[in-house]
């Protein structure tokens, strides 16, 4: 077990301040909750931390009529407390089943974007809100959209020196229903096996337009596009969704691991579906 | 580095590395060992204390996320020499067995009591989800939680 206690911690109070350290061959560290287990298990070996929880800028939220600013080092109680929240129920549905509360107020959106996992939970939101992330960083600011910052399972898009600042998110026009699954096996303190997010707009009893963002499917968080076309015109019950569940199956490539075989995972995908309809219509 | 923060309302410094974790902090160098370590790692919420006024766990949180914070432990619960209600409440309703998540599962109850005064049983077991107890079964806990709310005592 590698000491924790032989690592430098800096604690810069401004963002120019990080990003030297970084650049210097530092990593951020901002609830630890993800980071503090991974060196204290050896799989991750930072020769320094930079802590960036406690700058102004990261921990701020601002929002117009169009849409909000949330800074990466909100924790995940924060933005549920938020009146942001209020607009995005997607974000409390998704955020209330990461860990339990003590995990919830550490854990920080910056740092669940930053692992990259395709099961984080923190992801689905974002994804399904277009999200822009913006990255500060030696060369200056740069965005990118959520679905070209994750690259692959634990690669986000950031250089050396880079960190997150915040994701700005549009609020969606004309309020859709939401809906947020996680399948694990059990309810509190799960990775999950499977889940599905939706925003989904309907003209009475149909869909005029959906997207869906499915975790643990497939190497990242992924948007399955072809099923989110067909599913405009369908009507919003689980009995006319059953070929799109079957198609939505397809459209993953999960694998199997110690949580599940990709087989199973596949149908789940195709059960959340359908879940979904039961539950929005 | 040097370390400023307050600790069940009395202000410490000290001189420690920034790395060392909040839970090593309390137990080895402040002699607080109320605060029980049992995974490590995030997942058995037995060291679970206020940090801010919000449930957070000391295996997890460095010396460099303190300075200036405001840290209550279970040995702030009883600070007069009297036990807490919520101490009293476990006590008269078992909520005890081997007592290892005791600290853990009353920090979190605190902070649950402090948002929400009068919660829902479902409100109880959600915000204690994150912590383990192998013996109890967890009924006894939650009982002994709702009783305090009930019996509208200011937490
Ligand atoms: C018991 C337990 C249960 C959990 N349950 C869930 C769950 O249900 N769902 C879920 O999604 N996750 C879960 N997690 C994982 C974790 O809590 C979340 O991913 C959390 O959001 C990580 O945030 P953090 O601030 O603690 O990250 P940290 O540990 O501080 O950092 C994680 C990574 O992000 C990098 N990083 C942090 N901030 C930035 C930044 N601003 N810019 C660039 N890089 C940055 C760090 O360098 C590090 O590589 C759980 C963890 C534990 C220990
Ligand atoms: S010891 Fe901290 S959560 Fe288990
Ligand atoms: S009383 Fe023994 S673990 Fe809870």
């Amino acid at each position: 077990m590698r000491n924790l206690e032989q690592l430098d911690v800096e604690h810069p109070r401004s963002l120019e301040e990080a990003v030297e350290l970084l650049a210097a061959g530092g990593q951020a560290v901002a609830g630890g909750t993800d980071l503090v287990v991974g060196v204290r298990t050896a799989r991750q070996t930072p020769n320094r931390l930079v802590y960036v929880g406690q700058i102004r800028e990261l921990k701020q939220i601002v929002h117009d009529s169009q849409g909000a600013r949330i800074g990466a080092a909100v924790s995940h109680a924060e933005l549920f407390e938020s009146t942001v929240a209020d607009r995005l129920p997607i974000l409390r549905q998704a955020l209330s089943t990461i860990g339990g509360p003590a995990i919830r107020a550490m854990g920080t959106l910056g740092g669940n974007a930053a692992n990259a996992s395709p099961a984080a939970d923190g992801l689905i939101p974002l994804y399904l809100l277009d999200t822009q992330v913006d990255i500060f960083g030696p060369d200056g600011e740069r965005s990118v959209p959520i679905q070209s910052f994750i690259r692959g399972p634990g690669s986000p898009d950031l250089h050396p020196g880079e960190l997150i600042r915040s994701f700005t998110v549009r609020f969606p026009r004309e309020n859709p229903l939401s809906y947020f699954r996680k399948v694990g096996r059990r309810r509190a303190l799960v990775i999950a096996i499977a889940s599905l997010g939706s925003l989904v707009w309907v003209d009475g009893d149909r869909i005029r337009a959906a997207r869906l963002a499915l975790g643990s499917v497939a190497p990242t968080v992924l948007r399955p596009a072809r099923v989110e076309e067909a599913l405009v015109g369908c009507d919003l019950n689980a009995p006319a969704l059953a070929d799109i569940a079957r198609q939505l199956g397809d459209e993953t490539c999960p694998i199997d691991d110690v949580r599940a075989s990709a087989d199973y995972r596949r149908r789940v995908a195709g059960s959340l579906l359908l879940d979904m309809a039961e539950h929005l219509q | 580095m040097k370390l400023a923060f307050e600790l069940n309302s009395r202000p410490v410094v000290l001189d420690v590395p920034p790395g060392r974790r909040l839970l090593d902090l309390l137990r080895d160098d402040l002699g607080l060992i109320g605060t029980k370590e049992g995974c490590g790692e995030g997942e058995c919420g037995a060291c679970t204390v206020l940090v801010d006024g919000s449930p957070k766990l000391a295996c997890l949180m460095l010396a460099a996320q303190l300075p200036g914070c405001s840290v209550v432990t279970v040995e702030g619960l009883a600070q007069t020499g009297e036990l807490h209600p919520l101490q009293k409440a476990f006590i008269d309703h078992g909520a005890v067995q081997c007592g290892f998540c005791t600290p853990g599962l009353l920090m979190a109850s605190y902070a649950l009591l402090q948002r929400h005064p009068q919660p829902s049983r479902q409100t109880v077991r959600d915000y204690l989800a994150g912590n383990l107890c192998r013996c109890t079964g967890y009924d006894q806990v939650v009982e002994a939680v709702l009783s305090v709310s009930r019996g509208g005592q200011r937490i």
